[in-house]
């Protein structure tokens, strides 16, 4: 354990020195952050424009989920995309055996190798949105409705990553399944909106499929006071399911892993 | 004349065959274009769709026609370009007496030529799904349609490829087509028919040159009123406009290239 916790330090300083050589790129991403947020509040003004609604969540309830969605599009830029889009690179050039034959977890290592700072202004403004619109909205979370919430993202979080890395492990497969996580970051834009919104078909198909009820909707009603246990207990399940399932392919992925020729 | 249709027969039946290898991969590409059809689906089930001029049939026409739009209209130019310049793959293009962007252009429509069959399943799906419960356009409006589409790609083409001229400069310029996505995606029509923007918020779209490469070539795909002439002579001062700035940043580029890698 020690070990792992000491490579992880060494690993994201380093990294974080290389990235910090492209300062430019801080206000690049700084720009799409909040570009990104101002086009989906627009996009989300024109639904309530007209004192409609969307799934019979009221506006400052919609804007909670929105910052859901932001901490997690910065959750994903700063951890899943610059690892895991890396593994398709690894296997194309045959630069997995070198990772396969480091003394530590090969899952563990192309999912932590690198840290990209430049996420985390987007984490900073999906945090600061949630608070914001949740008060706006009328929470007054108490401390446990709060862990619960942070319990919940941290399962998002794990639904994510195993969601994304299911598809970059395919790569043994197809090699190039270049941009496949493209899909994924595409597909889950769907989670912007509450998943009340959609019509009952996509929206079985957004909680058992592709869980972007799970990632967005369900945090956004814990810290609004209205989670029920079920839900919660779903949610934690599936985080442990598709983590399990990640950890499960992988194995399985690297007995079908034949390496590049130069 | 004969040397150009030559050169172009090869190019595209090279770039073809390279992109039926990756025909798993373009399929998963198809899927991620699925935007305006969650859209479609949010738009339709909410209350704020009755006050627009458009009826659901023509909703769910418009959008499935922004679909096929957005299929034909991908363009990751910024991104292999950047790869080739940093690995210095560039060199080599760079020696033929050819201008390496027609090489590009010709990978582009080879690809979108490896969708064809997967968006025409896709568009027979929504319209079964959507009970065909709107007629079909005449067949001269949709291959008007699918001409300006063509003339979209063209120009979204151009627009990418005159940010890509910043890879000479820097080494990370792929960064910048996460800016260049923003306005892209929330004011070209991909994720909201145009009407239903306020007036102020229309006038500023409709001066950027992103709502020909999408609401224009769809509105027509859809058969829905459109100013034809207008919206063909905006196209064309875009490309009057982007082209020679290209051409100068190419040359003064060239100049700069260092010719990295082997």
């Amino acid at each position: 354990m020690g070990r792992y916790l000491r490579s992880l330090g060494s690993f994201w300083s380093s990294s974080l020195a290389m990235e910090l050589e492209y300062p430019l790129n801080a206000l690049i991403e700084l720009l799409s952050v909040l570009g990104n947020l101002a086009g989906s509040v627009v996009l989300l003004a024109l639904f309530y424009g007209r004192g409609h609604g969307l799934g019979g969540w009221s506006w400052d309830e919609a804007l909670v989920v929105l910052g859901i969605y932001t901490l997690l599009d910065g959750y994903t830029s700063t951890l899943l995309q610059p690892n895991l889009g890396a593994i398709v690179n690894h296997v194309r050039t045959g630069s997995l055996d070198f990772v396969l034959l480091k003394p530590i977890d090969s899952q563990f290592w192309l999912s932590a190798r690198s840290f990209s700072p430049w996420g985390l202004p987007g984490v900073l403004a999906g945090l600061a949105l949630i608070g914001l619109a949740a008060r706006r909205a009328g929470a007054s979370p108490s401390l446990p409705t709060l862990l619960g919430t942070a319990l919940l993202l941290l399962s998002s979080a794990l639904i994510l990553y195993s969601l994304w890395f299911v598809l970059a492990a395919t790569s043994i497969w197809f090699v190039k399944v270049w941009n496949a996580t493209e899909v994924l970051r595409s597909t889950l834009v769907a989670g912007r909106f509450p998943v009340s919104a959609y019509p009952p078909a996509l929206r079985t198909l957004f909680t058992l499929v592709l869980p972007v009820a799970f990632l967005t909707t369900v945090p956004a009603e814990a810290i609004l006071g209205r989670a029920t246990p079920s839900w919660v207990l779903a949610s934690l399940g599936m985080a442990l399911l598709s983590l399990t399932l990640s950890r499960v392919l992988w194995r399985h992925a690297l007995r079908y892993y034949t390496s590049a020729s130069s | 004349m004969k040397r150009s249709l030559r050169l172009a027969r090869v190019l595209l039946s090279v770039q073809y065959a390279y992109m039926l290898e990756y025909r798993a991969e373009i399929a998963l590409w198809a899927l991620s274009g699925l935007l305006p059809l969650i859209m479609l689906a949010l738009w339709s089930g909410a209350g704020a769709a009755a006050d627009l001029s458009l009826g659901p049939a023509e909703l769910r026409r418009y959008f499935l026609a922004a679909f096929v739009v957005r299929q034909f209209t991908v363009v990751w130019v910024i991104h292999i370009f950047e790869e080739d310049a940093l690995q210095g793959r560039l060199s080599p293009y760079l020696l033929q007496p050819l201008h390496p962007f027609w090489r590009y252009l010709a990978a582009h429509i080879a690809e979108q030529a490896t969708r064809v069959p997967f968006v025409l399943a896709i568009v027979l799906a929504v319209w079964l799904l959507g009970a065909g419960a709107s007629g079909w356009p005449p067949p001269s409006t949709w291959l008007l349609g699918l001409l300006v589409t063509i003339l979209a790609f063209l120009l979204r083409f151009l627009l990418q490829s005159v940010i890509t001229m910043a890879c000479f400069w820097s080494e990370r310029a792929a960064a910048l087509e996460r800016l260049l996505l923003i306005p892209y995606l929330f004011l070209s029509g991909l994720v909201a028919p145009l009407e239903a923007f306020p007036p102020a918020l229309r006038r500023l779209a409709l001066a950027t040159p992103f709502p020909s490469m999408v609401d224009f070539p769809a509105r027509l795909l859809s058969g829905a009123e459109v100013d034809l002439l207008g919206g063909l002579f905006t196209m064309a001062a875009w490309t009057a406009l982007l082209l020679p700035l290209f051409l100068l940043f190419w040359r003064a580029g060239l100049r700069r290239y260092a010719a990295m890698g082997a």
